[in-house]
């Protein structure tokens, strides 16, 4: 170690904060005060405004707010649900290929998740 | 160990190396509710990917058509698969309620020992009857 060339300041270069954490930690508190609203909603307007049958279901998604409201809440829910559960793989994960592999499927599977339930709902929503 | 070969250590990654225990080290903490409550939140957040799965896979159906659609809640409503729906709903209501209880610490209310431990207890009874209810809503009503 004492041999080395390089300097104390050269070695700590890049070990400290991503500068990302505040960001995070704010987006992650956003995307759970909006969800104490859309949730609730979401699971009371569904059950108390449809049977759950194909016909009512279509027909609850047509009205405009419905699709909105389920939209914002697949985009909402799932970027909560990113930033979530990138901690728990950050905290629990420490081999270099595994925690790149886990933190490259948890960007690829909220994307996949988001864009397959918005084209789904604008379908409905559009759709004859 | 000298500072640099700490740094040094570092850089291949501190957690693979050291030996320290994790916080909350189940092995030497006696469990209490808002120990077991933080822990819920975690694991109930996990589980709520395979809710959003289920959510997305739902809406997938219903854009495909009514034979896709009678099929998917066929599938959902098998016995097993009622069962997960009944944890998924169960995590979901339990996560929303402590997820509450997290923004009022942020804010800096109800961090009193007594408070937090009524507010654990209540979550817990939230996530419980909040799944039963949303149940009942669904089969009953």
């Amino acid at each position: 170690m004492t041999h080395s060339l390089r300097t104390p300041l050269s070695r700590a270069r890049g070990l400290g904060s991503a500068k990302h954490g505040v960001g995070h930690f704010i987006q992650q508190r956003a995307t759970a005060i909006f969800l104490t609203v859309l949730l609730p909603w979401f699971a009371l307007s569904v059950l108390l405004g449809t049977d759950g049958s194909y016909d009512s279901v279509i027909g609850w998604m047509k009205h405009p707010l419905n699709a909105a409201g389920t939209a914002l809440l697949v985009l909402t829910g799932l970027f909560h649900m990113r930033l979530g559960i990138q901690v728990v793989i950050e905290d629990y994960i420490t081999g270099p290929v595994a925690r790149t592999v886990s933190l490259l499927a948890n960007t690829a599977i909220p994307a996949i998740l988001a864009v397959s339930a918005i084209l789904s709902v604008a379908k409905v929503f559009v759709g004859a | 160990m000298s500072q640099a070969g700490y740094l040094g250590m570092s850089m291949a990654g501190p957690q693979a190396h050291d030996k320290r225990p994790l916080s909350p080290h189940l092995q030497v903490w006696r469990w209490h509710v808002t120990m077991a409550t933080s822990i819920f939140h975690r694991a109930s957040g996990v589980a709520l990917y395979l809710g959003a799965m289920v959510l997305t896979a739902w809406v997938m159906a219903l854009a495909s058509g009514p034979e896709a659609y009678g099929a998917y809640m066929a599938f959902l409503m098998s016995p097993l698969c009622l069962l997960i729906l009944f944890g998924i709903t169960t995590a979901a209501c339990y996560h929303l309620a402590n997820g509450i209880r997290h923004l009022a610490w942020d804010a800096g209310k109800g961090f009193d020992p007594k408070v937090s431990t009524a507010t654990g207890w209540a979550t817990i009874i939230a996530g419980a009857v909040g799944a039963v209810l949303v149940f009942a809503l669904a089969f009953l009503a």
